[in-house]
């Protein structure tokens, strides 16, 4: 090996004597092999990091109560029975109700965020404007603002409107809450489009709305669909206003999981929650592994935490 | 908020050719205000009111409490700045003059809760941005089995915080599997360390994914060659990642890291849900956020105050961070990540 040593490597170690290439073809492939098994370990720890506690919430879902506790780490005592607790309303959850509210309210946060934030990031990504910096530095400010400083206020004005314990109090915070990341998203993916084709359809006669919406917004349309997306989790995820601003009438899904009751008092009715727990993450689960890499460009585009 | 102004990019499209320029770039303002109007008055009615709201109620007093010498109700009224200095010398208006406040009140945490807001953003962000480049580099690198780790990566990010606290609730449970596999009898939700370290874990769990996926686009960013041309000039790897990778990844690192600080220390669902803010028997874990919906169950005077004295704290941050480390958010970091890249 001597006659090959120094600093030759990559094209260099090719040229150098066949007997010698061989063995250090070998030794090079060894090399790769140990770091491939070395990759492979620590991806699977990964992997089980991320997976082992929403493996733990889905197994203790399906296990029986009186076995709560029991570590062991594989599906045992298996019963359906907590899923359908879970709907009981015996004890004051109304999770059933909390779900249809959930998809209620992010459905309708989601369509009115979209539909106000594609014009102000068309306007903000394809217009060249006065005051454009104050107003991106508007939306940036309001995305980093702490929702607290928002519920004293926001609960008196809607007390002194009459609207305590109706859907709009969520629904109104929720849009301005979903707006910042929409705009911020929806923004970073319009500066890409195309936009000579807006020109050709102008040059071929289009009104400017015309333009956008027959050549833009279908080009644009991956785009907007994770946006909506985006909205959506987020929306769902939401839990600070609805604490303080919801009740039982309005509760989402996750004022239900953060309240959520067994018959005796002072115990965590654990097996029930888990199964709750399972039933409100696997539509986002679902939504999440379809269409992961538009989420995955989505988050990374916007950088705004969903 | 001007500091992070974006430089105009986009060309203005052509419109019709008799206008003049002058004329031509007044109407397209118009046409972006118009388009903007929606966007600007939802944010001017749920952000901007509330807050001025907000700021002039922090500087009267309520109506409704009782002073406990006459047991009549207190009359409300201007107050100026004494709500701000309750809260910043721990001191209560009893009797209407300012004494030490009662352990347990509110008012009494509120060096306690700046305390643990900052430790718990620290630490987690500190801990997600060492474990979220590891990822990431794992992420980046070919081998069989990357589709699984990234879609594996995303369940804890697409989980409910609020399910999230219960999950780990359930785990941190004193005879919960946590301590059954360590052999512990850990108090993890109500033990002073350990239920900061409950959460800590928590959070990183949930959040690292998305660090390492920002962090991932990043380094996805960074050209091949520049690796192949330090690979030429003899860098060892470790060379290779302080002189290459780390400089080149900056921008997206230095975003990521100031949303998620500026995340972290508005932290409200994960404690409230797995401790309550409790902890060592007191308010071990008791975040800003907490201590203000604490107090909106007293009065909403003092409420406001510390609710804007928390806001003043996040933006004081965002603005020494932007100045500090030149975080670039509004979205030419692309531009930026090119000069970087040439330099080297």
């Amino acid at each position: 090996m001597t006659t090959v040593a120094g600093p030759a490597t990559g094209i260099a170690e090719k040229q150098s004597g066949e007997v010698y290439s061989t063995t250090r073809e070998r030794a090079r492939r060894r090399r790769q092999g140990r770091a491939a098994l070395f990759t492979g370990i620590q991806a699977a720890v990964i992997v089980i990091w991320c997976l082992l506690p929403f493996y733990w919430m889905v197994v203790i879902g399906l296990r029986d109560p009186r076995y709560t506790f029991d570590p062991n780490p594989l599906p045992s005592h298996l019963t359906f029975e907590n899923y359908v607790s879970a709907f009981d309303t015996a004890n004051g959850n109304y999770l059933g109700l909390a779900l249809a509210n959930s998809f209620f309210i992010c459905l309708v946060v989601t369509v009115i965020a979209l539909v106000v934030g594609i014009s102000a990031s068309y306007a903000l990504a394809r217009l060249n404007f006065t005051g454009k910096g104050l107003v991106m530095g508007f939306i940036l400010g309001a995305s980093m603002f702490p929702g607290v400083a928002l519920l004293t206020p926001l609960f008196k004005m809607f007390t002194d409107l009459g609207w305590s314990g109706q859907y709009q109090v969520l629904i109104i915070p929720y849009i301005a809450g979903a707006l910042p990341l929409t705009v911020y998203t929806l923004n970073s993916f319009f500066r890409e489009m195309p936009w000579e084709l807006e020109e050709a359809a102008r040059i071929d006669g289009c009104t400017p709305a015309q333009a956008f919406r027959i050549v833009i917004l279908p080009l644009a349309a991956p785009a907007v669909f994770t946006t909506a997306i985006l909205a959506f989790i987020a929306s769902w995820n939401e839990y600070l206003l609805v604490s303080v601003l919801g009740n039982t009438q309005i509760q989402t899904v996750t004022y239900a999981i953060a309240q959520f009751t067994g018959s005796i008092p002072h115990t965590q009715p654990y097996t029930t929650i888990m199964a709750a727990g399972t039933i409100v993450t696997i539509p986002l689960i679902v939504l999440v592994l379809i269409f992961q890499r538009r989420i995955v460009a989505g988050l990374t585009a916007g950088g705004v935490k969903g | 908020m001007t500091a992070v102004a974006a430089p105009p990019r986009s060309q203005p499209p052509k419109l019709a050719g008799r206008e003049s320029a002058e004329a031509n770039r007044r109407r397209i303002t118009r046409i972006a205000w118009m388009l903007l109007a929606p966007t600007i008055i939802a944010m001017l009615i749920v952000v901007a009111y509330p807050i001025a709201v907000s700021i002039f109620q922090s500087l009267f007093t309520d109506s409704s409490g009782i002073d406990p010498k006459t047991g009549l109700f207190t009359k409300g009224g201007f107050v100026g700045v004494q709500n701000y200095l309750n809260w910043l010398l721990q001191q209560c208006q009893i009797g209407g003059k300012s004494q030490a406040c009662p352990a347990g009140s509110p008012q009494a945490g509120f060096w306690n809760s700046v305390f643990v807001t900052f430790l718990f953003a620290v630490v987690t962000v500190a801990l997600e941005t060492v474990i979220g480049i590891w990822m990431a580099f794992i992420m980046n690198r070919d081998f069989r089995g990357r589709g699984i780790l990234r879609a594996a990566v995303l369940v804890p990010w697409a989980i409910p915080t609020a399910v999230t606290a219960k999950l780990w609730y359930f785990i941190f449970d004193p005879s919960g599997v946590l301590n059954t596999v360590l052999h512990t009898q850990i108090l993890w939700t109500s033990d002073l360390w350990a239920s900061r370290w409950a959460i800590i874990i928590a959070d990183t769990w949930k959040t690292t994914p998305f660090m390492a996926l920002l962090i991932l686009a990043g380094l996805q960013l960074i050209p091949e060659e520049t690796y192949e041309a330090a690979r030429m000039d003899g860098a060892s790897k470790i060379q290779t990642f302080f002189r290459i990778t780390v400089p080149l990844l900056k921008p997206a690192l230095v975003v990521a890291i100031l949303f998620r600080t500026l995340d972290a220390l508005r932290m409200y669902d994960l404690p409230a849900i797995l401790t309550g803010g409790g902890g060592g028997g007191g308010q071990g874990t008791t975040t800003l956020s907490i201590l203000v919906v604490q107090q909106i169950k007293q009065s909403n005077d003092s409420a406001s105050a510390l609710s804007t004295i928390t806001f003043i704290l996040i933006f004081a941050v965002a603005f020494i961070f932007i100045r500090l480390l030149g975080a670039n958010i509004t979205g030419n970091a692309e531009k930026q990540r090119k000069a970087v890249a040439k330099e080297a």
